[in-house]
């Protein structure tokens, strides 16, 4: 177990807990967790079906808030904000990666890109150039103007990581990124990981394989919305 | 500015999403559709009418009164029968005794066949006037002149005619000084009338005008006639209406309590008429247009819902990427006031080729405005419509709009 640190984290959670309410029954999804993740981590969350990784995903992107306990992103208290300010902290500090791509289906690779540049009020001329970079950045630059399905999956999943990183978020969140990819395709998402993170992001993906998780430099394991173990690893 | 873009960019996710579901959009517009076309069909309709009306009471006079055996929206018919008739003399005395009569005529009204040697018409207007009608009733002429004071102390055998009646009679040569025969006698053209048009499908130009004497003599055994007189403004018509009740009554030799045996008419009693008329067609088509745009709103309302269900996973998406609450019901607003505006679009079109068709019977008039009005109106509905689903939208948690597939 590694220890809590003080503040000056990117990331800091403490006595985390999330319980849904289904009916009169309460799911225990996180059972008061303690983590901090420091700037330019590359972090891998481990663990069996139903032990929370998604639901620790989701409050560490701000698209849900804790049942209680503290969450500090970047200095700021996120556990309690508004709807409204929580949409803005996804907009400027986060990158979604998900499993199933999650692409506008009609809209070009470019249009897909831009969108979270649309939200953060950009004018079009710099929304342009800024996706056009990001498209570069995972070498689909010369397909900006397809649409999803005349991508493959590992196309679009590149798509869509270059939406994650095309506003310079503080954190890059991809849940299961590889799940719906082949192995050598998995493997060259993984590489893309890599050079991202490379170039000075913070990571936070979740899977079930080893091989994915040895890419990263550290290895969170959950079971039943607790820690169970949270080892460094020599890169 | 930051607005600006946001609109521009709203409506442009608005109608790539339009364009992918085009079937479901067309079919529901329907309803604003028939709505929209409702609306602007009455409008230009009444639009039209109203300045049909206007142009064509001249026909009446502006600011004339009648003086009549018969009160015109009265019906008891059986106690007007009794009445004295008016003669073509009182409008010499109506001359004399008022101080607020500008001018006077007597007019009387029949129809009668009208013919030259080639042509024969039936049922032509013929009135039989003097020459104060030209104040009376602000005739225009194209040619030749009005009926004199001469031909009426002489009885002549003059006729002015209208526009039509001289084109079908004398398509090649000119009227004037041509010979017709009006109800079986001999008369003769001396002016021709300026062009009228049409109203209710009815051509105003054909009539004929002959002097009052001749018109009694002919066609008129009873001496009944009409008196025409004119205030100078429409102020006075009320006061005018009062003076010629009390000169009536006096010539009538009325006691306090007799009834008036007379009656004094007025344009705006047809202008009560017409207001009730066109209140109906008001009335008739704001319900109709009301139904279809109650369907075509909760079409909407209904297609939107569709949309939203459809797409949670989408909104899941935006609301991950940074959309707030205003943006998502903001895309799904414009959304719908698109599809309807589109329906006010295919309306106007159609309400114009209507009321092309239409003013074939009716006078129509679709300024432009009205244009504007009908899809500014359907964009409304589609507001007020959208309303529902996009705070339905807008409120979708987004784990939950993700979790769906
Ligand atoms: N929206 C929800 N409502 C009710 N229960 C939920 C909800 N989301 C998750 N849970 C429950 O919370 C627990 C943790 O779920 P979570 O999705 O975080 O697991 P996971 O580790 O991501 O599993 P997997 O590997 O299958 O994705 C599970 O028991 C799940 O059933
Ligand atoms: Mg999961």
């Amino acid at each position: 177990m590694s220890t809590l640190s003080p503040n000056g984290h990117l990331i800091e959670m403490r006595d985390l807990v999330k319980i849904y309410k289904v009916g009169s029954e309460q799911v225990h999804a996180l059972r008061g967790l303690n983590m901090a993740i420091g700037s330019n981590e590359y972090l891998a969350i481990m663990g069996p079906s139903g032990s929370g990784k998604s639901t620790l995903m989701n409050l560490i992107g701000c698209l849900d808030t804790p049942t209680s306990g503290d969450y500090y992103l970047a200095g700021e208290n996120v556990a309690r904000l508004s709807d409204g300010r929580l949409a803005e902290i996804r907009n400027q500090r986060i990158g979604f990666v998900f499993q199933t791509f999650n692409l506008l289906p009609r809209a070009t690779a470019l249009h897909n890109v831009e969108l979270p540049l649309i939200y953060a009020g950009l004018k079009a001329s710099v929304r342009h150039r800024r996706a056009k970079e990001a498209l570069a950045v995972v070498g689909l630059e010369d397909r900006m103007h397809h649409r999803p399905n005349e991508l493959s999956g590992g196309q679009r999943q590149r798509v869509a990581i270059a939406r994650a990183i095309v506003t310079n978020p503080s954190i890059i969140l991809a849940d299961e990124p590889t799940g719906n990819l082949d192995t050598k395709t998995g493997a060259e998402i993984m590489k893309i990981f890599d050079q991202i993170y490379g170039a000075g992001n913070t990571i936070v993906l979740v899977t079930h394989e080893e091989d994915i998780a040895r890419h990263t430099g550290r290895i969170v394991r959950l079971r039943d919305g607790q820690i169970e173990s949270d080892e460094m690893r020599r890169a | 500015m930051r607005f600006v873009t946001d609109l521009g960019e709203g409506l442009r996710i608005a109608f790539r999403a339009l364009r992918a579901s085009r079937m479901r959009a067309v079919l529901t517009t329907l309803g604003i559709v028939i709505g929209v076309t409702t609306v602007l069909l009455m409008i230009t309709i009444i639009l039209g009418l109203n300045k049909a009306v206007a142009g064509q009471f001249s026909f009446l006079g502006t600011n004339t009164l009648y003086v009549s055996r018969w009160s015109w929206f009265d019906d008891n018919w059986r106690a007007m029968l009794k009445r004295p008739v008016v003669k073509v003399e009182l409008a010499e005395r109506i001359r004399e005794e008022s101080q607020l009569a500008e001018a006077v005529s007597p007019w009387g009204d029949t129809e009668r066949s009208v013919a030259n040697r080639s042509n024969r018409l039936t049922r032509v207007r013929v009135m039989g006037v003097s020459e104060d009608y030209l104040v009376t009733n602000s005739i225009k002429l194209d040619l030749g002149r009005f009926i004199s004071e001469d031909d009426v102390s002489h009885n002549r055998q003059v006729a002015v005619i209208g526009n039509g009646i001289s084109e079908k009679l004398f398509d090649r040569v000119g009227p004037l000084d041509q010979r017709i025969d009006v109800g079986g006698h001999k008369f003769r053209v001396v002016g021709l009338n300026a062009k009228m048009g049409r109203f209710f499908g009815q051509d105003m130009d054909d009539f004929v005008l002959i002097p009052i004497t001749a018109f009694t003599k002919r066609f008129a055994r009873t001496g009944d006639v009409d008196i025409v007189v004119k205030a100078a403004t429409a102020e006075q018509l009320g006061d005018l209406e009062w003076e010629l009740r009390g000169i009536m009554r006096r010539l009538r030799k009325l006691g306090p309590l007799d009834p008036d045996d007379f009656g004094i008419n007025s344009q705006s009693m047809i202008m009560n008429i017409y207001r009730q008329v066109t209140g109906s067609i008001y009335a008739g088509g704001i319900i109709i247009a009301f139904i279809s745009l109650l369907v075509g709103g909760i079409g909407i309302m209904n297609i939107m819902l569709v949309s939203v269900t459809e797409r949670t996973s989408e909104i899941g998406l935006r609301k991950a990427l940074g959309a707030r609450r205003w943006m998502v019901a903001w895309q799904f607003l414009l959304e719908s006031a698109a599809i309807c505006a589109l329906g006010g679009i295919i309306g106007v079109v159609l309400a114009f080729a209507g009321s092309k068709v239409m003013n074939n019977f009716i006078p129509t008039s679709m300024p432009l405005w009205v244009v504007g009005f009908g899809v500014g109106f359907a964009a409304l509905v589609g507001i007020f419509f959208g309303l529902y689903p996009s705070m339905k939208a807008a409120r979708l948690s987004p784990i939950e709009a993700l979790r769906q597939e």
